[in-house]
């Protein structure tokens, strides 16, 4: 700007000023950010955007892949013969287990039929693969070979042969994140397996997860295995979770800080068990009209809203 | 690098840029931002740095409008939250704009010491936006990435100024 309150001729033009470009794009972007996490109606960008660039993904993916495959190639005939000898032991271990289950789960229907429950469906697994770890370094999220192409939706559980790992979050059509149980935003209810106490079971990162809001005089030891209780809807009961390694009962808080640790692989790769929605759920209860707003079909936050009703 | 003055030594005359090269580089920096190394520490972000490159060799075709959409694009293929990287870029985008003038009157490595803060803002910026959201931090070992990309800035810099040294035709009296 010139003196005289002239601006300069356009020789060359060069668009708005670097400052005020800035704040555009800082607004647009801040927009953006609140837009996500407060409301989550994004979605359709991010399903658009991850679609088209699907073909570049697994192209980045092949070096890994090759890797992998370069490593089992040379994987020794001898571990191979181990695995598989340890593997049968497993499966023997394991028969008598399955033999009899089929009976059970006839008797226990008639049973239920006898008591006029309500029948428990048996629900299917898909097995999926995990690809890699999402490189989002504040989450803890997995990214599966599953997608909506193969009936994968969001809100299913996750397990792997020893229990629970996590909860399916995003679907796109031929992938789906896994945020697994460490992960800060994922919670699971579960109870104690030892006496049947619940809670609610949060992701702490790092590979730990905590016990919240148990008062301090309650029935927890280290050691205790903790299973899922189902209450959710969304996980089957008496998958086991997770193992307490250490209990605090400070008085100065009026909450023990519990941690422990899961008991599945859940930081680990290889195949999966996204199990199918559970179906045939007596109806949820009448929601106050603030619940009802809240539409996020997300176990946690249902919890959530469980919690502050309490 | 030779000369008295090492103050223009980066200062040789180029060639013009083409804007097809200037595509195709942030392309393969998206490519190598989706190698899936999950938190392995010390993974350079590819397309921070081309990006920062280009805005100071640059500033009149690469700006805050392509650190924008780059940062989308990066927001969907972390899934991380959207904005997060978008946020980041612009900032970046900005700074390296502001200072084009002024770092490449130094020497390479010189260069690479004034790269060092903005990457880290960089990665201040999305920790700052991600830990308002409830997030975890990320470790201190996450910042590693910015010193290895600021380690990588001088062969970076002969790697994507190599078209423009090469002159268009062999011709042994020309000056470039």
């Amino acid at each position: 700007m010139s003196v005289a309150g002239h601006a300069p001729p356009p020789f060359f033009r060069r668009g708005l000023a670097p400052v005020a470009r800035l704040i555009f794009f800082l607004s647009l972007a801040l927009a953006l950010l609140i837009t996500d996490l407060r409301f989550r109606t994004l979605e359709w960008v991010r399903l658009g955007v991850a679609t088209a660039a699907w073909p570049l993904q697994r192209a980045a993916y092949l070096p890994i892949d090759a890797g992998g495959d370069v490593s089992s190639f040379f994987s020794r005939m001898s571990t191979l013969v181990a695995e598989n000898e340890q593997l049968r032991l497993q499966q023997l271990n394991t028969a008598n287990l399955l033999l009899r289950q089929r009976h059970l789960e006839d008797e226990n229907r008639r049973l239920r039929v006898l008591l006029e429950m309500r029948e428990r469906h048996p629900v299917e697994g898909r097995i999926a693969e995990i690809l890699y770890a999402a490189r989002d370094p504040f989450a803890r999220r997995v990214i599966i070979d599953k997608g909506s192409q193969h009936g994968i939706e969001a809100g299913q559980a996750v397990v792997d042969e020893i229990g629970v790992i996590g909860q399916v979050v995003r679907v796109f059509p031929l992938t789906a994140e896994v945020s697994l149980l460490t992960d800060k935003e994922q919670a699971i209810p579960i109870q104690v397996q030892r006496n049947g106490l619940r809670a609610v079971l949060e992701g702490a990162g790092a590979g730990t997860m905590e016990l919240r809001f148990l008062a301090t005089n309650a029935e927890v030891e280290v050691g205790d295995v903790l299973i899922t209780s189902g209450l959710d809807g969304v996980y089957l009961p008496g998958l086991p979770v997770a193992k307490v390694i250490e209990i605090d009962r400070s008085n100065s808080y009026s909450f023990s800080r519990i941690r422990c640790t899961p008991l599945a692989g859940v930081e680990r790769r290889g195949l999966v068990l996204v199990l199918g929605s559970r179906t045939n759920l007596p109806e949820r209860p009448e929601e106050s009209v603030t619940e009802v707003k809240n539409k996020r079909s997300n176990s946690s936050a249902k919890i959530k809203a469980e919690r502050r009703q309490r | 690098m030779s000369g008295t003055q090492a103050s223009n030594a980066s200062n040789r005359i180029l060639l013009p840029v083409r804007q097809s090269f200037i595509v195709f580089t942030l392309f393969a920096a998206v490519l190598a931002n989706l190698i899936p190394f999950g938190r392995f520490p010390g993974i350079p972000d590819w397309v921070a740095l081309t990006l920062v490159f280009w805005c100071i060799h640059q500033p009149l075709r690469i700006g805050m409008g392509t650190a924008f959409i780059l940062g989308i694009v990066m927001d969907v293929a972390d899934a991380s939250v959207l904005g997060q990287h978008s946020l980041a870029y612009v900032v970046l985008a900005f700074a390296g704009a502001a200072f084009s003038r002024r770092i490449l009157w130094f020497p390479l490595s010189q260069q690479a010491l004034h790269i060092l803060p903005m990457l880290l803002v960089t990665q201040l910026v999305m920790v700052a936006a991600r830990m308002t959201g409830g997030a975890e931090f990320p470790g201190v070992l996450w910042f590693l990435s910015s010193f290895t990309a600021t380690a990588l800035w001088h062969p970076l810099t002969h790697i994507l100024l190599l078209p423009q040294f090469q002159p268009e035709d062999k011709d042994v009296h020309r000056p470039i």
